[in-house]
């Protein structure tokens, strides 16, 4: 069977996000005032094939914590599989 | 163990674009510029190895994140685990973090803007195979070229940084005085250069090869090489 994911990679709170702060700092310039808290991750959307949904999100879990991000900076958060 | 001039291997990795210059700065100071590829599991037997700057692998995912997992870099970690001299500049830099080979991570520059300029660099150690021919306190001049070389850490991978003394060079002014304006990118403790705990591992974001040559610009990089051939001539990875 084939399971489709979404992995959400962010940088991990308190360190830096120089994106975010860019981002945040052009909203104002568009009339929201009323914004705080921004950060820029990534999407990752991948299918996978395997026997049952708990082995696909195991592969995907692996897959998130070897390649998709990097422990020292980032964390990831895998949304729920849908069978593709 | 070489006979004659030590031997550098300087890897190509796709969207490598520092690697000529790399070997061109072996050979200006005295060693032999050997090509390694990143698809060999062979590291033709070189004395020392160098990561060059560039844009691996497009540098999609993160810096680095790609080109460690290249088939050469099971080699270049037996290599650094037999106290082989090994140095990652800029992208090489990333690769080795995100190998784990050096701790900590680089990300955007904190402006977001791609930085390309001269700066100095103040040596913050002797010990390690880029600095063993300068002293600590001394200053550099070299350029850097990036858009993510800003150098951060989790806080206890920073104490230890700290405590075992792994910074090896720190963004200063060119009487060795750090400040924020001196600072390029944001990097934490205005960290340029890291090493291991050994001090065979190096890497930073700034560039030495680019800095060799006094007819194309400043030449701190000659002190970093002629510190690398003289480890690689020691025979430390053979």
């Amino acid at each position: 069977m084939r399971f489709s994911f979404e992995v959400l990679v962010s940088l991990k709170p308190g360190l830096s996000d120089p994106q975010g702060k860019a981002v945040a700092s052009a909203l104002p310039t568009l009339g929201w005032t009323n914004v705080s808290g921004l950060r820029v991750g990534k999407h990752i959307a991948l299918d996978v094939e395997a026997a049952d949904e708990a082995t696909a999100r195991a592969q995907v879990e692996e897959m998130a914590g070897r390649l998709l991000s990097n422990p020292v900076i980032e964390e990831y958060r895998i949304l729920e599989a849908e069978e593709a | 163990m070489s006979d004659g001039a030590p031997r550098i291997g300087v890897i190509t990795f796709p969207g490598s674009l520092d690697d000529r210059d790399a070997q061109r700065a072996v050979t200006y100071m005295g060693g032999v510029a050997v090509a390694l590829w990143h698809a060999d599991h062979d590291l033709r037997g070189v004395d020392a190895v160098v990561l060059p700057g560039g844009f691996s692998y497009g540098d999609y995912l993160r810096c680095g994140a790609i080109a460690r997992f290249a088939a050469v870099m099971d080699e270049v970690r037996a290599f650094a685990e037999r106290g082989g001299p090994v140095l990652g500049i800029c992208n090489g830099f990333q690769i080795l973090c995100e190998s784990g080979l050096l701790p900590g991570a680089l990300i955007r520059n904190r402006s977001l803007r791609f930085i390309c300029r001269d700066v100095f660099l103040r040596v913050e150690t002797s010990q390690s195979v880029v600095t063993s021919e300068l002293m600590t306190g001394e200053t550099v001049e070299i350029p850097v070229k990036h858009g993510e070389g800003q150098f951060v850490a989790r806080e206890d991978e920073l104490r230890r940084i700290d405590d075992e003394g792994l910074v090896v060079f720190r963004y200063a002014s060119g009487d060795g005085v750090t400040d924020d304006a001196e600072n390029p990118n944001g990097s934490i403790d205005h960290i340029a250069g890291i090493r291991n705990a050994r001090g065979n591992v190096v890497g930073l974001m700034p560039h030495p090869e680019h800095a060799v040559d006094p007819d194309v610009g400043p030449t701190g990089g000659q002190p970093l090489f002629a510190s690398l051939l003289a480890a690689a001539m020691a025979g430390a990875g053979a």
